[in-house]
């Protein structure tokens, strides 16, 4: 359907107000997604007997984690006041869902990443080293159920706005960042272990490049109108970017991932930068779209002289 | 957590026993004269920090918009008379056209018609700000006003994109003012109605452009207002947030508009975001369960 031509704002000021947030979320969106990914890879290893890929896995999602609920703290506007976020639990807010999410899930996988640490110290930890390694393994499996939580509700979140991109993008969201968080995995996998233990890694990234890429398009049929946003400034080249890499690292990885250590490298890590560049992409856009009237104006606008029509043709 | 039923009164359902009767603002824009007493009024009752001493060149709106140290903002639009056959628009009734040489040119002489309104926070049926604040800082209040506790919000920014009218904001500054990294907006003067007092800004109002009461008493009187101007051949009048049935459940402050409502900034069909949660939440579960699945099918045929 074209939209309208020309719409009436009020001196093309802003309707609705962008997230005062700056790169510390669309950063977390990719650390909490990368641990994720990673936990559930770790998880596999861990199961099937493949030492080396839990090692790294389990470290990238304690890296992953720590990394991310620094960011998240830092963003804050009074960052001291971060446990409030624990004074209730609330289904109607993302972020409260997500707030205990990473309280569950959080500790789980520092306790697994922190085993293999200790594993990796040249000295022995008598008493914390026995409990670390008991721990590990039932600390890592209910990281790795939390997982698929942890890796959607950011989707939720998002679209749970009045941001256009983001609530337009609301049936994409989740499968795109999930798709995203097990490339993201899967390629820092394969930078970091070796061919031999690395397979189940390659599967999912190509597995989460391909997800990621394809909701990413049917993203862009549903947004209608904000999907201009997708194609305006910084969120084009870093869509552009995301493409690029994510395409390309998924070939990467199917044609010479497992037989070529420097080639597997540039793939995972084609992959990482991809993960970041879409998760950047679709904040900028997200953004973008609040700032321009236009795209919360016109499809409003829309729905009720359509609604209007409909009620007078009715009576 | 707000029921999606027809909920009449929000107070009772968010928990509040003997709740008194929902209290609002009718903000009719037909009366407003610009004065900013509202926006002075409200600044210095709540003690709000200056923010922004610039000329826009948006009419006499020097204001910009609401946000964290602006709880009432007037519109300012100069209208030229509309180029279609038909006469364009009707002139306000209070603008008679008569022979006095003195009297102020009536718009259809002049060509330009002057929309004011003072626009404030909606206080929604159904508001999303309060629905995805994690603290639970934002609150409904025994009157059916939607007001932050500011010394619980931690500033985490969420409500701001998920508000449909762009009210709510994070304060930024100046440094040493009060509530700096805090969500901040209209209380409806919580601490006023809670003496059985006006709010400042309704208290300001030289022309009872700004009406406070019971949200019921409004509405009907904002009725018998549309219904008048009508009659007095003002046909672009409507009401704006009246309807309990909108997209976010009718609004606590809700309006009386001269045009389209995108002509003052604000949404022409606002909807609660919450509204689709359900099966957002639906989405998040598959798109989960299709993560787990993957990361099990990668594992397959794993071998040690």
């Amino acid at each position: 359907m074209v939209p309208q031509a020309t719409f009436t704002s009020y001196y093309g000021r802003p309707v609705v107000k962008p997230s005062p947030w700056q790169s510390d979320i669309p950063a977390y969106l990719f650390l909490g997604g990368l641990a994720a990914g990673s936990s559930l890879l770790a998880a596999g290893a861990d199961l099937r007997n493949l030492p080396e890929l839990r090692r790294v896995a389990r470290i990238a999602a304690l890296a992953g984690v720590a990394a991310g609920g620094a960011a998240l703290i830092h963003d804050l506007g009074r960052p001291a006041r971060f446990l409030n976020m624990l004074r209730t639990a609330k289904p109607t807010s993302p972020m409260s869902m997500g707030t205990w999410i990473l309280t569950a899930y959080g500790p789980m996988a520092s306790l697994a990443g922190a085993s293999e640490l200790a594993g990796l110290l040249p000295w022995k930890l008598p008493i914390a080293g026995r409990l670390l390694s008991l721990g590990a393994r039932p600390a890592g499996l209910v990281a790795a159920l939390l997982a698929p939580a942890l890796a959607s509700y950011t989707g939720v979140l998002l679209s749970d706005t009045a941001t256009p991109a983001w609530h337009g993008a609301r049936r994409e969201l989740p499968y795109i960042f999930v798709g995203s968080a097990a490339a993201a995995a899967g390629g820092l996998a394969m930078c970091c272990a070796g061919l031999e233990q690395a397979a189940p890694a390659r599967r999912m990234a190509v597995g989460g490049a391909v997800v990621a890429l394809a909701m990413e398009q049917r993203m862009e049929q549903s947004l209608g109108l904000s999907a201009e946003t997708l194609h305006s400034g910084k969120a084009r080249t870093l869509m552009a970017a995301n493409r690029a890499l994510t395409a390309g690292g998924a070939v990467g990885t199917i044609a010479l991932g497992g037989r070529n250590r420097v080639a597997a490298r540039a793939a995972g890590a084609a992959l990482l930068a991809g993960s970041v560049c879409a998760r950047f992409a679709i904040f900028e856009a997200g953004q973008l779209s609040a700032r321009d009237p236009r795209y919360t104006v016109i499809p409003q606008r829309e729905r009720v002289d359509r609604a209007t029509a409909v009620d007078a043709g009715r009576s | 957590m707000q029921r999606w039923s027809s909920a009449p009164d929000p107070a009772t359902d968010t928990g509040w026993t003997d709740a008194p009767a929902r209290k609002g603002f009718f903000t009719d824009s037909s009366i407003c004269i610009g004065c900013k007493a509202c926006e002075v009024a409200c600044k210095e009752w709540n003690g709000i920090p200056e923010d922004g001493l610039e000329m826009l060149g948006m009419s006499y709106d020097n204001t910009g918009a609401l946000g964290a140290s602006t709880w009432r903002h007037v519109a300012f639009i100069e209208q030229p008379r509309r180029p279609t056959g038909g006469g364009g628009f009707t002139p306000l009734p209070m603008v008679a056209a008569t022979s006095d040489q003195n009297s102020p040119a009536s718009a259809a002489e002049t060509g330009i018609r002057w929309l004011m309104s003072s626009d404030v926070c909606k206080h929604c049926t159904h508001a999303a700000c309060l629905d995805v604040c994690p603290t639970g800082s934002l609150m409904r209040t025994e009157f059916g006003t939607v007001v932050v506790q500011d010394d619980i919000c931690n500033g985490c920014g969420y409500c701001i994109p998920a508000c449909p009218f762009g009210v709510i904001d994070r304060r930024d500054g100046p440094a040493g003012a009060r509530n700096v990294g805090i969500a901040q907006k209209c209380t409806l003067c919580y601490d006023r109605l809670g003496e059985g007092m006006t709010p400042a800004c309704a208290q300001a109002c030289p022309t009872k452009s700004i009406l406070y009461g019971d949200l019921e008493e409004l509405r009907i009187t904002a009725q018998h207002r549309v219904e008048e101007l009508h009659t007095a051949g003002v046909a672009d009048a409507r009401l704006y947030l009246a309807d309990p049935n909108d997209g976010i459940g009718g609004a606590g402050a809700f309006f009386l508009l001269l045009d389209e409502p995108e002509v003052y900034g604000l949404p022409p069909d606002p909807v609660v975001t919450t509204r689709d949660l359900p099966a957002m939440w639906r989405t998040a579960a598959i798109a989960g369960a299709t993560l787990l699945a993957g990361a099990a099918a990668a594992f397959v045929r794993a071998r040690p």
